[in-house]
């Protein structure tokens, strides 16, 4: 594209990103109003925030959503990478239709309908429901959103690395986890996080596959939202902003810092 | 690792049979030498695509074995049948008499330097290095003095701490060859070494690796589609296509007497010139290619029946181009010429002979331009000896 | 097979079939069994215990009485319906909304574009049920945009806005514009720029030029844009149930409402089962778009 500044850009941009920012930070700022009228502002106070960390019914929702959370997003990154590498490296072998199929379904499919599916499923067996059938449900969908950005990296992988290891004496367990995991490892780490941050968003399937014995965060969250807008939800929704806000920064600077350190490596190592 | 000729790097003509107080390299014509590698009728299929047909060749250690073809003509599919990514569809390659089919590429003597190198990104040059060494049985502490010394027969002691993406690509590819002999194996297989590097810098590199592969004493085989690079570095080449060795011999004799006009229209410029010919005894032969024009008077080893249909192939260098007819030689032509193309060092005149057929005639330009005794459109006499030429059955 | 192959293929292989698959055929096999108040609420169960005869009974009690239902009360089909209108028009809003903000993009200087695009994928990574539950406090009879609109004089009552359609297309916009706007930018990013000078150069105005050339070129972006939108907003339970209200009827709400609130399984299956056959064609067309673009940047 070439570039050319222009009002009507300017103004795309400056509408398009207030419609996106302003409503999170009309929540934030009111996290800290003093009043309960969400909407009147009646002084600065934190009090809200106070209230939140002394109510135990949150504190047990946000540990569970953290348990499974981090439990689905750790197992749906093995999962990933390995059906990943089954897709792009796999070969030929039966029902691999039938595979890619079952990795790009899940990622158009209505979560209500996840969600039914798994509940049934659990039900028919006579799995108990609880914590563990949330991180069953939450690992089997974010699988595929692993699987997906990792096959996208590995397609790009110059295969005579691993060619390479094997050539030099490596069995090919011994190449995969000496070679490939290593170089790909960034693409692994950035399919743990998806995973991990659908995990902790998800409501519907959690609610199908939750059972009355567990509650996570957005289930509390929800209920609590069905009565309307309370200030208390505005400080959590701000202390949940703010620390993505604070890792998708960090996170940027960093890969820009790695990015302008590349680039300088590769322009002295030019001139030698 | 064999280090048997402790004289510094010889220049690449002593390899040659050419040389001359040392003994001749030419195990290939000594029945009794057992080559280090042999492929019997080893056919290589992709579904209905024959990559690798029936082909049987020798290979033998200390060679510097050049496989040189167009793309697609199978000499990467040859390599990496040796290096063990591919398998065998019919027949059996050996090594050092053994079937290599059961063994994996792991567990093989021969090591491969990757046409895009394949350093591993997340490895300093040192690491990368001693990669396969820790792989290998060698005891933990020798192999810091065996990476120690394959930076410096590589000229990169400075740089073990760097990551390929700090150094420059020719760093690189010294790189992955240090790396690829490493473990001394007694194979190295080159696909396309010095296909990534500039021109100037692919000429240097070419003695460079002459020189490591003397002083290693390994066996190299390599794959490469410029025919200059092969002929520079190869002591034997074996000219490639469609899946079959069309000639399989020393650059000398690739060039001077190919088996074929595939051979001689692929390696150099040539003229080659259509005709029949009729023999005259004492395997001299004349070739008649045009109407109203004397047939061209040549050589050739073997017998050809009267009126064969055959080509002429002759190297425009071995054509001299004159404003006078010349005295006693075998082969005088007048033509007109067309063109001009002045490379510097030489020129190439492209001349029309009578009946529309072009010939070329390349020219050292040992005098200034301006003395040139001829230019466009000037009647020339272009001449060559019986012997300048190669006649080649179609 | 080697055994690392086999378990390689087989673990992920296995998983999927056991939680993604045979789940499927449970609802389908529900959808077609008949309400029953019992624990699970529904008959026929399968009872191998009772061997051949068990299966037959099985078979035999399977019907379509419950897709029947579906098409003779209202409610089912008006939900499918309203909930493809929900979807299509939220789509071309989006689009609407989504294009300039991608195009605009596009058009910055390198040292922005990094930005920008944070800018772009950082509410993706923040709480959807946050996201949607900060338009309650604006949308509301005394919220923010009725405050604002009584105290500009723009309008002298407040603008029931909440719990209608209107709210739903608004959330769905604001919830899914990052889909729309990626693949429109990485579509426009990539062209390019001296195609535009050529146009011109050629004689056409900048507006001509883009309707003749930028925009062609950034069709698959659209496309893929916009079936992003629409698969999802399709299907969607949290917006419409937060934002709609109990009028807004859409499939999603309707299927939750039916097995948590009614605990009719049988029908709650049979919604999932016409819901997956709706989404079909939108997925194959998307797929193929994307399989078209794949094969178009090789």
């Amino acid at each position: 594209m070439n570039r050319r500044f222009s009002w009507f850009n300017a103004t795309s941009l400056t509408l398009g990103f207030a419609f996106l920012y302003v409503p999170m930070l009309i929540l934030v700022i009111y996290s800290f109003n003093e009043s309960k009228l969400v909407t009147v502002w009646a002084g600065f106070s934190t009090k809200w925030y106070g209230e939140l960390l002394g109510n135990d019914a949150f504190l047990s929702a946000a540990w569970v959503t953290l348990k499974v959370a981090l439990m689905s997003s750790t197992l749906a990154a093995v999962l990933g990478t390995m059906a990943a590498h089954v897709l792009v490296r796999g070969g030929r072998f039966m029902g691999r239709t039938l595979f890619s199929g079952m990795i790009y379904a899940p990622l158009v499919m209505p979560e209500v309908i996840t969600g039914l599916s798994l509940l049934l499923l659990f039900i028919s067996i006579g799995l108990d429901r609880g914590i563990f059938t949330i991180v069953l449900a939450h690992t089997t969908f974010t699988m595929c959103y692993v699987s997906v950005v990792v096959s996208s990296r590995l397609v790009t992988f110059d295969k005579s690395l691993e060619e390479a290891a094997l050539d030099l004496g490596c069995t090919p367990l011994d190449a995969f986890f000496s070679v490939t995991l290593p170089i790909i490892a960034p693409a692994v780490i950035s399919g743990w996080l998806l995973a991990f941050t659908l995990s902790l968003d998800d409501l519907v399937i959690a609610s199908f596959a939750a059972g009355p014995s567990a509650t996570t965060l957005p289930m509390k969250i929800f209920s609590s939202v069905r009565l309307g807008v309370s200030p208390e939800i505005n400080a959590l929704s701000t202390i949940m902003i703010s620390i993505v806000t604070v890792g998708v920064i960090i996170t940027s600077l960093l890969s820009k810092r790695a990015v302008a350190r590349q680039r300088a490596d590769e322009q002295a190592a030019a001139r030698t | 690792m064999a280090q048997p000729d402790p004289t510094p790097a010889a220049k690449p003509e002593a390899v040659k049979p050419a040389g001359a107080d040392r003994p001749v390299f030419a195990p290939w014509n000594d029945p009794d030498a057992k080559p280090l590698i042999q492929f019997r009728n080893v056919t290589k299929k992709f579904g209905e695509f024959v990559a690798i047909d029936n082909l049987t060749v020798d290979i033998f250690r200390r060679e510097f074995f050049a496989l040189l073809g167009p793309s697609g003509c199978g000499k990467t599919t040859l390599m990496r049948m040796l290096a063990g990514f591919e398998t065998v569809s019919e027949g059996t390659i050996l090594l050092d008499g053994v079937d290599i089919a059961p063994i994996p590429p792991n567990k093989r003597a021969t090591n491969m330097m990757f046409q895009s190198y394949a350093l591993f990104p997340h490895l300093t040059v040192w690491d990368n290095i001693a990669f396969g060494l820790k792989r290998s049985d060698m005891p933990r502490d020798q192999i810091p003095a065996r990476v120690e010394e394959m930076l410096r027969l590589t000229r990169l002691e400075k740089f073990g701490k760097r990551k390929p993406h700090q150094i420059s690509g020719g760093q690189r590819q010294r790189v992955a060859l240090a790396r690829s002999l490493a473990k001394a194996p007694k194979l190295l297989l080159l696909d396309e070494p010095l296909g990534a590097l500039d021109k100037k810098l692919r000429q240097e590199t070419q003695f460079e690796l002459m020189d490591i592969q003397e002083k290693t004493g390994t066996t190299f085989v390599i794959v490469t589609h410029d025919q200059e690079e092969a002929m520079t570095v190869a002591s034997r080449v074996a000219v490639m296509d469609h899946g079959k060795m069309i000639q399989v011999d020393t650059p000398d004799r690739i060039y001077e007497t190919p088996n074929s006009v595939y051979v001689a229209d692929f390696i150099g410029d040539v003229n080659l010139v259509q005709g029949r010919a009729t023999a005259q005894g004492g395997g001299r032969y004349a070739i008649d290619w045009a109407e109203g024009q004397p047939p061209i008077h040549a050589t050739a080893t073997e017998g050809i029946a009267p009126g064969t249909a055959v080509h002429f192939a002759i190297r425009p260098e071995k054509v001299a181009i004159s404003a006078e007819p010349p005295e006693g030689r075998a082969n005088v032509v007048e033509g007109q010429i067309l063109d001009i193309a002045y490379l510097g060092n030489i020129s190439t005149y492209k001349v029309q002979l009578a009946g529309g057929r072009i010939m070329k005639s390349q020219v050292t330009n040992d005098r200034r331009l301006a003395r040139r005794s001829f230019t466009w459109d000037d009647r020339v006499w272009l001449s060559f000896t019986e012997t300048a030429g190669v006649v080649l059955l179609d | 097979m080697n055994p690392r192959r086999l378990f390689v293929i087989g673990l992920p292989y296995l998983w999927l079939l056991a939680l993604f698959l045979v789940p499927f055929f449970i609802v389908l096999k529900i959808a077609l069994s008949d309400t029953a108040v019992s624990i699970p609420p529904y008959t026929p169960v399968l009872d191998l215990a009772a061997g051949w005869q068990g299966v037959k009974d099985f078979w035999a009690g399977l019907d379509l009485e419950n897709f029947v239902f579906l098409t003779e009360d209202a409610l089912y089909w008006k939900a499918y319906l309203s909930s493809l209108q929900i979807a299509a028009i939220s789509t071309v809003i989006a689009l609407l909304v989504g294009y300039p903000i991608a195009y605009a993009m596009a058009q910055a200087s390198d040292e922005w574009r990094p930005t920008l695009m944070m800018l772009i994928i950082l509410p993706f990574w923040t709480s959807f049920l946050i996201r949607v539950y900060s338009w309650i406090g604006i949308l509301s009879n005394e919220g923010f945009l009725n405050q604002f609109l009584l105290w500009s004089g723009l309008s002298s009552t407040p603008l029931a806005i909440m719990n209608t359609t209107t709210a739903v297309y608004i959330g769905i916009v604001y919830t899914y514009l990052p889909f729309m706007v990626l693949p429109i930018y990485a579509a426009l990013e990539k062209m390019d720029g001296s195609l535009i000078e050529a146009a011109e150069d050629l004689g056409c105005s900048r507006i001509s030029a883009f309707w003749l050339v930028t925009l062609p070129l950034s069709r698959p972006g659209v496309i893929a844009g916009c079936f992003l939108v629409f698969i999802p907003a399709l299907g969607e339970f949290v917006i419409p149930s937060i934002l709609g209200g109990s009028r807004t009827l859409m499939i999603g709400k309707v299927l939750w409402e039916e097995f948590f609130s009614n605990r009719d399984w049988p029908v709650a299956s049979a919604v999932a089962v016409v819901l997956l056959l709706l989404l079909i064609v939108p997925i194959i067309l998307f797929q193929r778009n994307e399989q078209r673009q794949r094969e178009a940047d090789q």
